[in-house]
């Protein structure tokens, strides 16, 4: 789960992580008072879940009350377009406005998963500001990790190495170290699975900030963090996936034609790689979960289906332990509730495949039955087309 | 021949006595596998489907004599189950549970070290020697007993597999879904090692999928380890960045974990790659030593 930045600082501040005095505003006039209260220079930021906001032009300076009115106006219901948002870009419904800080450097200070050691990794750079995925690329050797041992947790001997490791002035250590064993007690505290703080920021006048946070929470942990829960904002999810979490589908909205209805992860992946094998185009990645009841089967084709894009559904179902026959009693009732009016395929496989096509084709609905998953996706694929034409 | 679980595995069953536990367990046994007792917390001494219960896996292990155990309790308590068995001593502990949180896990990998208890998942359909034993919840009788081994970070999608093989007369020594969460017990690597040295295995097949770099890993290993021929597949060449597909482990981040790059490490370090998942059992069929085609 993402949240705001708003909200990953107010999660930072409360860990003693220090971040730049500053309040969220979801008015111009808001946006406004909170400037005054602040004096001086401010920031106005954008609050969206993706990056980049600054170069999208939704993160602007304001040098009176006045003017943060201005840009709070001209940020506030913006579709903010960023190389994270997609072309369409997302609608800002509230900024965050900030004491303007003085920069002297800026550094990169990040806490994530390794999945090959099974540790928590905590990385510092002294190339802050920038994408660290780029330094990471091109300059491997300026990312500093410290591994984290479990259950003991971040050392203070390893902030420290990581600390001095970026040049920073030995009277700044003791703050810079404080810093991160903060950062560290919010990841482990909240189940995080990233914390960035990026820019980590000096200011002209020697003290250290969190710029900009971003953390991201481990959906499994969620259970035991309501507080954290709570943070969660649906504005910034698509509606029918939210839907679709509702009814236990794993549903993501892609761009192409061709509806897809599988159980399990691997599986709908490797039939939307098959699709587009092909000459098709999946419309999403939808996982019915290991158990295709008509119930789940009818929930998922209404989400397919709130896809105005698609023009065929491929429904390919490996039912191992589960009889095909019941599969097919499901789909086939999903289908007449539902009067659908784009074809269907179905590839069914597992015990009772037999009585499970003979359902399938006794039913009357205009469904056409796939051996195997080449035959399905060439069949959904050319439904797909022709109903275009 | 096979590896980890044979017709000598003693299976305890942790959460035996749940909806889930019981329903699989029962499809084991039908299976062939020799369920030997049960562990729910506060139904010791009873009996169930025939199965001996006991309130813990310290007792049962000593009682009813099990090297192995498979994990059914939800995910909240999940972590905790796998330090139990693994201070137990079995040799062997599948956990089937979906949604064990990350840094629960991360500390179930810290218990674990330099104890001999190897782990298989979270998340994951288990393990099965064909013929021999079966631990978890696939179907069994799509497998049939062979010389190619299977191992993979999915589970509907290691059934095709293991029914394309199956279909065309190529049986499996031992299918492993390793899972498909970020931090597992049992990695690609360490089960192509452990098929490395059955001789019993001639061939592996080796199903990966987007996010993280566990296959590039294996392919690594493959070049540098293996003379017995791997056929890979990757899952999710058309899945876009930063979207998490289902499994936890499944998101491309960072530039990191594209099936593009997988494939091309995989065909470099010389496996052969089935780009198209229905061509998974012809393209073993074409690399099985001593095939006809």
């Amino acid at each position: 789960m993402k949240i705001h930045e708003f909200q990953a600082k107010a999660i930072l501040s409360d860990h003693g992580v220090p971040v730049p005095r500053g309040k969220v505003a979801d008015s111009k006039e808001k946006a406004r008072e909170i400037a005054s209260d602040l004096g001086g220079l401010v920031v106005v930021k954008a609050q969206i879940h993706a990056g980049g906001r600054g170069k999208g032009g939704g993160v602007r300076l304001a040098r009176s009350p006045e003017e943060a009115q201005e840009v709070a106006d001209s940020i506030l219901g913006m579709q903010l377009v960023t190389h994270q948002t997609g072309p369409e870009g997302q609608s800002v419904k509230r900024v965050l406005v900030e004491e303007g800080l003085k920069i002297q450097r800026e550094f990169y200070l990040g806490i994530a998963i390794d999945r090959d050691a099974g540790k928590v990794v905590v990385m510092a750079s002294r190339e802050g500001g920038v994408e660290i995925e780029k330094v990471a690329a091109e300059t491997p050797d300026l990312i500093l990790k410290e591994p984290v041992e479990p259950g003991l947790g971040l050392t203070p001997f390893q902030a420290r190495k990581l600390a001095f490791g970026l040049d920073l002035p030995a009277r700044l250590v003791p703050d810079a170290v404080r810093f991160m064993l903060a950062l560290y007690r919010a990841f482990q505290d909240t189940d995080a699975s990233l914390a960035e703080v990026n820019p980590l920021l000096l200011t002209e006048d020697g003290r250290l900030y969190a710029l900009d946070a971003k953390i991201n929470f481990d959906d499994n942990a969620l259970y035991r963090h309501p507080h954290v829960r709570h943070l969660r904002d649906t504005d910034e999810e698509d509606p029918s996936e939210i839907e679709a979490g509702k009814h236990g589908l794993n549903y993501i909205k892609l761009d192409g034609n061709v509806g897809c209805m599988v159980n399990g992860a691997g599986l709908a992946m490797a039939t939307m790689d098959i699709i587009k094998l092909a000459g098709g185009s999946p419309a999403n990645f939808l996982d019915v979960g290991g158990g295709a009841t008509a119930e789940q089967v009818r929930n998922a084709f209404g989400i397919i289906l709130s896809d105005a894009n698609v023009k065929a559904v491929l429904i390919n179902i490996f039912g191992g332990i589960m009889r095909c026959d019941i599969v097919a009693r499901g789909v086939v009732e999903a289908a007449k509730a539902m009067q659908l009016e784009v074809p269907i395929v179905v590839r069914l496989e597992g015990t009772n495949l037999e009585q499970g096509r003979e359902i399938l084709e006794a039913s009357g609905l205009s469904l056409t039955v796939a051996s195997g998953m080449q035959d399905a996706a060439e069949k959904v694929v050319r439904l797909a087309s022709r109903s275009m034409a | 021949m096979s590896i980890l679980v044979d017709q000598d595995t003693r299976l305890i069953v942790q959460g035996l006595t749940g909806r889930e536990g019981t329903f699989h367990t029962l499809q084991c046994v039908r299976y062939g596998t020799r369920v030997v007792a049960g562990v729910t917390p506060g139904k010791g001494g009873t009996v169930h489907e025939g199965i001996p219960v006991f309130n813990g896996m310290a007792q049962a292990c000593r009682e009813a004599g099990g090297n192995a155990s498979a994990i059914f309790v939800p995910p909240a308590v999940a972590a905790d189950a796998i330090m139990e068995a693994v201070d137990a001593g079995v040799d062997l502990v599948v956990c089937i549970t979906e949604g064990i949180p990350t840094l629960d896990m991360i500390k179930v990998r810290r218990f674990m070290a330099g104890k001999k208890s190897r782990l298989i998942g979270p998340n994951c359909p288990g393990i099965i020697s064909p013929g021999k034993c079966k631990i978890g919840i696939m179907p069994g009788a799509i497998h049939r007993e062979g010389p190619v081994g299977v191992i993979s970070r999915s589970g509907t999608l290691t059934y095709e597999a293991v029914q394309q093989l199956s279909s065309r007369g190529i049986g499996q020594s031992t299918c492993i879904g390793i899972g498909g969460d970020p931090i597992i017990g049992t990695s690609f690597v360490d089960a192509l090692r452990l098929f490395k040295e059955d001789p019993g295995t001639e061939a592996i097949v080796l199903i990966g999928e987007i996010g993280g770099t566990a296959e590039e890993a294996a392919a690594r290993y493959v070049r540098s380890h293996l003379s017995k021929p791997v056929v890979g597949f990757i899952a999710g060449q058309t899945a876009p960045p930063g979207r998490r597909m289902g499994h936890a482990g499944a998101i491309i981040s960072g530039g990191q974990g594209t099936a593009e790059e997988k494939i091309r490490l995989m065909e470099e370090c010389g496996l052969q790659v089935a780009r198209s998942p229905a061509d998974i059992g012809e393209t073993t069929a074409r690399i099985l030593p001593g095939s006809s085609s």
